[in-house]
């Protein structure tokens, strides 16, 4: 018996409609996160991930609306995050069906957010997203910089004591985004990954610029991650689930096969 | 058959009773499955249902919190018989206490306390978060059917504390984070998974229906 590696994709919606494009084969409608969701599900991803990135109260209560939807058809866990400002967002996420909450710019703001978060719901409900961008220069040691606001604004506070300092808070996950590979498909950033990863106690999961399979066997060997997050390999049909999966089983990484 | 899911403020109601709608469906039984958060209602179950996301402490403030909740699900359970399912923290409150951040009194029906995972080695990370797959360590209806061990269906786990039985008859059956770990505790009409049924897709839908028609 071995606690599985998981492989989280992860859809972008804004106003309940998957944003950022999905494209799989058999799909209808791949503006429907409720059909993406229901086809990963079958596919036999290991977690969701919804990151809403709806600017208007209206969009939430759509954002709402499609995360219930998707409860009721996938018997898989969702972690929703985007726009978590208040302890009532998050019992009202928990609510419509989340089982985990994401926490970026608010637990940058105010740690302490983090702790109030794990008193009222649990550690293993707290995922802080983490978005981080190299600032050391060339033959340096490294150091990665938070940024907010899809990185146009630096923080000054540095990822690894900030990953720390929010586990110690009560975070029971990190959600760890390179910023500088994101779309880039060159790989994860190993060695941001690692720092992390090896920081905490808290199982990190890693994101950020997958373009192959190798990625994410890296993800893991390498940089320590307990999943690996990737979007656009999936939703465009470049690999299946299961393709994912058996890479990283010959690569020697436990996964959970479901076919 | 009247399928309470209590509602305390707690957990992931929506996808529980979803997911109980399905097994039921699926097994073609005929079921009423309701979010409850009156103790009437809760009297008047065949079955209750008892899910919790949380911290142990909280979980216990707000059940207690829904004013003679408590007393109906043990009127129904301990003196009347009703088959019980306590899921996650759900779970953890059939101990006798919770030590997660303060102790708590649990309701002393599995006896044994809920405790931090010992972290064993340095790849063990705390939560316990994914899938895993389960060790049976005695038959039990509820696994009917269940393929369980290494090469057996995965169950979904989230958490960062466990219950650990003082009666190991109680622990009917293991999942293992650096040592064993209870993932389904019962006795008599009480059952109690650390896992979330309804999040464990095949595993979990079959678990629930087999507690649909458990006749302990």
């Amino acid at each position: 018996m071995t606690l599985k590696t998981r492989i989280i994709p992860c859809l972008d919606v804004a106003d309940g409609r998957v944003v950022k494009g999905v494209n799989f084969v058999d799909l209808i409608d791949a503006g429907d996160p409720v059909e993406a969701a229901i086809a990963y599900d079958a596919a036999g991803a290991d977690e969701l991930t919804f990151l809403d990135i709806t600017a208007s109260s209206d969009g939430r209560a759509a954002t709402f609306d499609m995360i219930a939807r998707t409860a009721e058809q996938c018997f898989m866990p969702l972690t929703v995050g985007g726009g978590v400002r208040e302890i009532a967002d998050i019992r009202k996420l928990l609510l419509a069906g989340a089982d985990k909450v994401s926490i970026n710019t608010t637990a940058v703001n105010n740690p302490d957010f983090v702790a109030d978060a794990a008193d009222k719901f649990g550690n293993q409900c707290v995922v802080v997203a983490i978005d981080a961008k190299k600032v050391s220069g060339e033959g340096e040691v490294n150091r990665w910089e938070i940024f907010t606001h899809g990185g146009r604004n630096a923080t000054g506070i540095d990822a690894v004591e900030f990953a720390c300092t929010v586990v110690e808070k009560g975070a029971g996950e990190i959600l760890l985004t390179s910023m500088d590979r994101d779309g880039t498909k060159a790989g994860y950033n190993i060695p941001l990954t690692r720092a992390v990863a090896d920081a905490v106690q808290v199982p990190v999961i890693a994101s950020g610029g997958v373009g192959t399979l190798d990625h994410l066997v890296e993800g893991v060997l390498e940089g320590h991650a307990s999943a690996v997050l990737a979007a656009s390999i999936f939703h465009f049909g470049t690999f299946t689930i299961d393709q994912a999966k058996a890479h990283m089983q010959k690569a020697g990484i436990p996964v959970r096969i479901t076919t | 058959m009247l399928v309470s899911i209590v509602d305390y403020g707690s957990g992931n109601l929506r996808s529980a009773q979803k997911a109980f709608e399905r097994a039921a469906r699926d097994a073609e039984l005929s079921a009423d499955i309701r979010l409850v958060s009156d103790p009437e209602t809760i009297l008047k179950s065949d079955r209750i249902v008892l899910p919790g996301v949380g911290a142990f402490a909280d979980c216990r403030a707000g059940l207690d919190a829904v004013s003679g909740m408590y007393e109906a699900i043990s009127e129904s359970v301990i003196e009347r018989g009703r088959p019980f399912l306590g899921i996650c923290v759900g779970m953890q409150l059939m101990a006798d206490r919770g030590l997660e951040k303060t102790v708590t009194e649990g309701f002393g029906w599995i006896a044994g306390d809920v405790v931090e995972i010992a972290p064993k080695g340095p790849n063990l990370k705390i939560p316990q978060i994914g899938w895993n797959t389960i060790e049976l360590e005695q038959p039990h209806p509820l696994f009917e059917g269940i393929k369980t061990g290494e090469d057996g269906l995965h169950a979904y786990f989230v958490h960062s504390y466990q219950l650990a039985c003082k009666n190991l008859e109680e622990q009917i059956a293991v999942t293992n984070y650096g040592g064993p770990i209870s993932a389904l505790v019962a006795k008599d009409n009480l059952a109690g998974t650390q896992f979330h049924p309804e999040k464990s897709q095949k595993l979990g839908l079959t678990l629930i229906a087999n507690f649909l028609k458990w006749n302990p």
